[in-house]
């Protein structure tokens, strides 16, 4: 029991078990009181069987709730993998991981409970409790992570090549003259820049808070007149997606030991970039306000250049291994070896997806604003809104979900199907939730029954299906945990950074 | 992967001049059969909506003609139960139906209220202040459309001298008109739209409850996104609106509907269609008008009292109408 409860609790890869089996959780759970669950009746099943409170006035409260648990156990995840895969002293590791997991577990546990099952004040109390830990964990991470530290510079002069002395191979990688790492500084700019986000929530959240009025950003966006609070509360869940969606980036690049001259450009735009946005983003609510989107599209840019130069890189190296057995490869075979390993290429290929479900989308309404969405009552554009980010929080599930599928060790035709089956099933769903946003673009409202039906079906199909998934890889590792000589006992052993990519 | 192998496979030996149907014979490749399928729900989704599908006709026994006084004093307005007062006002029992608006129609083009362009009713509007804020539009003093005439889902006919309903539909809400419409209605009879206030205060009555006939809401309180009223089939057109005052505790061919009256006896006043609501300029330079009440097309969630959505003057739609204050 013991044993299993380091596992669990102690290691980088059992961390990431218990926190992808609570989000499976809540997912399952709490994804059966909205559509299609809620038509065909479930919702009232759900609510009587477990007891739950369900307030009419409070329905936007619970939904912040219910965000911040599943959002605080996503970030403990890319945590655990920070922590795994980059250099720090083991204090750092231990107390950061430590009290980034009693604070999620808590942000979930007494978050859920106060918000669904009446309102235990205790629990709100341990609720904050929880993301204050979260808060204290991200500022030890920063200073875990100091890029200047002798300890995590490259040695130093070094022109050229340099050797990560992680464990990892050798290779060239993004540096200072003075040898500082510049992917570790790119860590250490999101890590901080996420922090600092994070008062842009806290602080209005117990302003509003003190009076209950809570509020969803998508309700208001057509208001002309917003208060400072309301700047701040709509800039910082835009930052922290877009903050999440950076650190995974660069998890992602560091499992794949990105290096080479696209690492050399990507790192100082990554940096760049995410200082930029959050820039921007903190400007809302100054009165830089009026010129903040511009500052902000001026952000936004570097850092999926840099996104994009991970992708160019994986995918070229991919083909080049792949087919370095052949003279003269065809495009066809470069392909197909490109392809081979989903659990390799689906991150950087969900990352070029986001940009038809996300950022394309995003663009799109920013420039025909006036013209196309403002035409159309506001409870349409509020399905965009919704719609795009939930479409991109789903894209960084994936692609931890890919990433969590390496960790395992799947081999073979499971690496395949489990891989491929991430990147159809939820390519298929969020394609046809960015045509149902846009739909008004092209089908009249007395029209669209049809469309909206096969649309939902597949939205429905893909997500479902991909729970289905979910649910399966944890059974299969609950069941693991019961035998003495699993699969957890090498994971209880094995950290991130031996395993990736050489 | 192996289906997309078999399905190469025969394609090849096609090329090679063998005999296809004898391979399909062989063969039961079932990536066709699922090809087939997605080409089959595709075209389907694309399948024309039967927009004049036959409507069942009920009689509610509710007079649309009704007004009802609702009292002076203070109310719990808002989300978070704001106290609020207005002085005492009378509101419609439902909303205007499509026959009231025809009738009006006839009236005010006959004497010159209104006129007709193109596939358009168009009438006086006397303009908006102008703040010049970000996305605020400019309404000016002029004529503004009030309903088009071509769209096919509008249910008011016009022949070229008169103004008819759509069989079927004469005491179902007034859709398709444009807020300029429902406000020059309710002018043409001494009338205005509702304020957000008024509107709310019609809705919930003072003990600040959610919707119009409590607390909690049922399939059988409302029209509303896949609510099984027998007026929507969600596999082919969708939802539809129902009879003003439809949902009023009578049992209609076997569907049994709640009472759902507001406090002050008002239908509707949560779902069947979103209301146009009289504020301009609720927030200075917000040229959008806001409407409540939810409609066939939303979530139970919007039909919560206090939920706002919006929309520019001009536009309309099949799940959007209204009701006078006076």
């Amino acid at each position: 029991m013991k044993e299993r409860f380091n596992y669990l609790f102690n290691s980088t890869k059992g961390l990431i078990l218990v926190a992808i089996a609570m989000i499976a959780v809540v997912t399952a759970v709490w994804g059966m009181l909205s559509g299609p669950m809620a038509e065909m009746g479930v919702r009232e099943i759900v609510i009587k069987l477990l007891g739950m409170d369900i307030v009419q006035a409070e329905r936007e409260g619970r939904i912040i709730i219910l965000y911040h648990s599943i959002a605080m156990a996503v970030i403990a995840i890319e945590t655990y993998m920070v922590t795994g895969l980059l250099k720090m002293k083991a204090f750092f590791k231990t107390a950061v991981n430590l009290l980034i997991t009693v604070g999620y577990i808590l942000t979930m546990v007494f978050g859920m409970g106060f918000a669904y099952f009446g309102h235990n004040w205790a629990f709100h109390g341990l609720y904050i409790t929880g993301l204050s830990l979260i808060f204290f964990a991200g500022v030890l991470l920063c200073i875990a992570l100091w890029p200047w530290n002798p300890e995590y510079k490259f040695p130093s002069p070094v022109i050229g090549r340099g050797v990560r002395g992680e464990g990892r191979g050798e290779g060239d990688y993004a540096r200072t003259k003075k040898g500082v790492d510049l992917e570790r500084v790119a860590f250490f700019t999101t890590a901080v820049t996420t922090v600092i986000s994070a008062l842009f929530g806290a602080i209005p959240g117990s302003y509003f808070g003190n009076g209950f009025e809570t509020f969803l950003a998508e309700n208001i966006i057509r208001l002309p007149h917003k208060s400072v609070m309301e700047y701040s509360i709509i800039g910082h869940l835009h930052i922290m997606l877009a903050l999440i969606a950076i650190m995974i980036t660069l998890i992602i690049g560091r499992w794949l030991n990105f290096n080479g001259a696209w690492h050399k450009v990507s790192m100082p735009l990554m940096i760049l970039g995410c200082i930029v946005l959050n820039l921007g983003v903190w400007g809302v609510v100054t009165p830089l306000e009026p010129v903040a989107h511009m500052i902000i599209y001026v952000g936004a840019t570097p850092s999926m250049l840099a996104a994009l130069f991970l992708l160019i890189w994986s995918w070229n190296k991919f083909a080049k291994e792949g087919t370095a057995h052949l003279a003269k490869p065809t495009f066809l075979q470069k392909l197909g070896a490109m392809t081979r390993d989903p659990l390799k290429f689906g991150p950087t290929w969900q990352m070029l997806f986001m940009n038809f479900t996300t950022s394309g989308i995003g663009i799109f309404m920013a420039i025909r604003l006036d013209e196309v969405f403002r035409v159309w009552p506001a409870r349409e554009e509020r399905i965009e809104l919704t719609g795009h980010w939930h479409a991109l929080s789903a894209i960084i599930a994936t692609i931890i979900l890919m990433y969590y599928g390496d960790m395992l060790g799947l081999k073979g035709k499971v690496r395949q199907i489990y891989g491929w089956s991430i990147i159809f099933l939820s390519d298929l769903a969020l394609g046809a939730v960015t045509v149902f946003e846009m739909k008004r673009l092209f089908i009249a409202e007395a029209e669209q029954q049809p469309l909206v039906n096969m649309l939902m079906y597949m939205i429905d199909f893909g997500l479902g299906m991909l729970l289905v998934l979910l649910a399966v890889v944890m059974i299969w590792r609950l069941t693991d945990l019961f035998k003495p000589k699993g699969r957890w006992t090498e994971e209880a052993t094995h950290e991130l950074a031996e395993e990736a990519a050489k | 992967m192996k289906r997309t192998i078999l399905f190469w496979t025969r394609t090849r030996a096609d090329k090679r001049g063998k005999d296809s149907k004898k391979s399909a014979s062989i063969r039961v490749n079932p990536r066709p059969i699922s090809f087939v399928l997605t080409i089959a729900v595709l075209l389907a989704s694309c399948a024309p909506v039967d927009l004049n599908a036959p409507m069942p006709a009920f009689d509610t026994g509710v007079d649309p003609n009704a007004w009802t006084q609702v009292s002076a004093g203070e109310f719990l307005y808002g989300q978070f139960n704001e106290e609020k007062s207005t002085p005492a006002f009378e509101i419609m029992v439902t909303n205007v139906t499509a026959q009231q608006y025809a009738d009006f129609l006839n009236a005010a083009l006959a004497d010159g209220t209104l006129k007709i362009e193109g596939d358009s009713v168009l009438g006086y509007y006397p303009g908006d202040e102008f703040y010049g804020a970000k996305h605020e539009i400019e309404i000016n003093a002029g004529d503004w459309e009030y309903l088009p005439l071509a769209d096919p889902s509008q249910r008011v006919k016009y022949d070229g001298t008169r103004f008819t309903v759509q069989q079927g539909y004469e005491n179902h809400p007034m859709t398709m008109v444009t807020w300029f419409g429902a406000w020059g209605y309710c002018q043409y009879h001494d009338a205005s739209l509702p304020s957000e206030i008024q509107w709310q205060k019609a809705a919930r009555g003072t003990d600040g409850r959610p919707f119009p006939w409590g607390w909690e809401i049922a399939r059988e309180n409302a029209n509303f996104y896949a609510s099984r009223d027998p007026f929507e089939k969600m596999s082919s057109f969708g939802s539809r609106t129902s009879p003003v005052g439809f949902y009023n505790g009578k049992t209609y061919d076997g569907y049994a509907t709640l009472d759902s009256r507001s406090p002050y006896g008002l239908y509707d006043m949560a779902g069947n269609v979103w209301q146009w609501i009289g504020d301009t300029h609720w927030q200075a330079g917000f040229s959008d008008r806001l409407m409540h009440g939810g409609s066939k097309d939303t979530y139970d969630m919007d039909l919560r009292v206090w939920v706002r959505n919006s929309a520019p003057p001009m536009y309309f739609s099949p799940g959007v109408g209204f009701r006078c204050v006076r």
